[in-house]
């Protein structure tokens, strides 16, 4: 009876374990790493918009605040993206010729809306809500960085659970007093957490609630 | 060994799986729906709408609220946000975006402008005159009063006789007349 395995077939079994260990534990560590990439986050991403809005020439240069634009972010899960009425309110008048705001006369003339790209996706199983970070005195800058400072708007964070439960777990120093919300330049007291746990109570922000599951996912 | 290894090949073919739990199928605001004939999510309601709350924001504006601390406050606020732009925070029409060329918002402290009540200022917000587009979807009903209210006492403020400010703002070498205002700060 002739063989089966030649005298070689031991060190190719060997070599080819020893290859899908390494291609498991490879595999493995790009799926964590994978998850943590930008690529997976959007963290730092801008996505190309139908017209560069600079959120750094609007808040930053002109002062205006984020509530000229985004008017329901008080009172509703969405901030609010403004209609084209809202950038024409001005642009009816300012830059009436400029290239770059075709789209949005297009927009006005047509009555279409404009087709942004959406620079924040929370998984759907996650239900965000503006209104109620706001009214905590979450700041706007704590998720979404200092947008004043962004030319093109991009997604200041990684925006995963842990980035939410870093603060939902312990959320007195990342919370301002009410006025500064919208605030871009807002100084923290010396003693953050001190200020942070007075307006936990001011608040009425229950603590032991926060997180549970049923918090953020329905 | 051999089951631990299946067992692991199974978990990194289920974690490539597509996750369907983080799009699911169903709309969110703002989003692009085939559903519908102009691809638009957020539906114009059947005309005739009554939505929650409407009948009250509707009385809103018929009715002048009392004025009170906390109504001039938020009237501030409000200001602040959507009129100071153009108008400047004082009212002079001299906010950032008229000096960036938005022609001409008028200046509230002129004779015209202060002889007109509240109302009109609530009315012109609603509709909008000239220049300047209706805020009626930006600003609540209540709001608008707020911001009228917080516009009188602007008008009021550049106009009041310094021996009439209460003692604890008054100036020490009080100007024997205040500025009329008139033509800028």
């Amino acid at each position: 009876m002739s063989r089966i395995f030649r005298k070689s077939a031991d060190t190719w079994l060997r070599v080819i374990m020893l290859l899908a260990a390494v291609a498991l534990v490879a595999g493995v560590g790009l799926l964590v790493a994978g998850a943590a990439s930008n690529v997976t986050t959007r963290e730092n991403i801008a996505p190309v918009q139908p017209v560069p809005f600079s959120h750094r020439h609007h808040v930053g240069g002109l002062g205006i605040d984020c509530r000229y634009c985004h008017a329901a972010v008080e009172v509703s899960a969405s901030a609010g993206l403004p209609p084209t009425e809202t950038c024409m309110t001005c642009h009816s008048q300012l830059w009436t010729d400029a290239d770059l705001l075709a789209p949005v006369r297009q927009s006005w003339a047509e009555r279409t809306p404009i087709h942004w790209a959406r620079v924040h996706n929370l998984p759907d199983f996650a239900y965000f809500d503006h209104s109620i970070h706001v009214s905590s005195g979450v700041g706007c800058v704590e998720c979404h960085g200092n947008v004043d400072e962004m030319p093109l708007t991009r997604q200041a964070e990684n925006l995963r659970m842990r980035f939410c439960i870093d603060c939902h777990d312990d959320p007195a120093p990342r919370l301002r007093p009410r006025e500064a919300v919208f605030d871009m330049d807002w100084t923290p007291p010396p003693d953050r957490r001190a200020l942070g746990e007075r307006l936990v109570e001011r608040y009425g922000i229950d603590t032991d609630d926060l997180t549970h599951c049923y918090i953020c996912h329905r | 060994m051999t089951r631990l290894g299946l067992l692991i090949l199974a978990i990194l073919l289920v974690a490539a799986c597509e996750q369907e739990m983080n799009e699911q199928p169903k709309y969110e605001v703002y989003e692009t729906a085939d559903l519908f004939p102009d691809g638009i999510v957020n539906q114009k309601p059947q005309p005739g709408t009554i939505a929650l709350g409407d009948l009250e924001r509707r009385a809103a504006l018929d009715e002048r609220p009392p004025l009170t601390p906390a109504l001039l406050q938020r009237g501030r606020e409000r200001f602040d946000i959507y009129c100071a732009p153009c108008h400047g925070a004082a009212g002079y029409g001299d906010g950032m975006i008229a000096r960036r060329g938005f022609p001409d918002p008028p200046s509230y402290h002129t004779d015209r402008l202060r002889a007109r009540p509240a109302r009109y200022f609530v009315q012109v917000i609603t509709q909008g005159v000239g220049d300047m587009y209706s805020y009626a979807t930006r600003v609540e009903p209540a709001d608008r009063w707020a911001i009228a209210a917080y516009i009188k006492a602007l008008q009021l403020s550049q106009r009041v006789k310094a021996d009439r400010l209460p003692p604890d703002v008054k100036p020490a070498a009080a100007p024997a007349s205040p500025t009329d205002g008139e033509d800028g700060p």
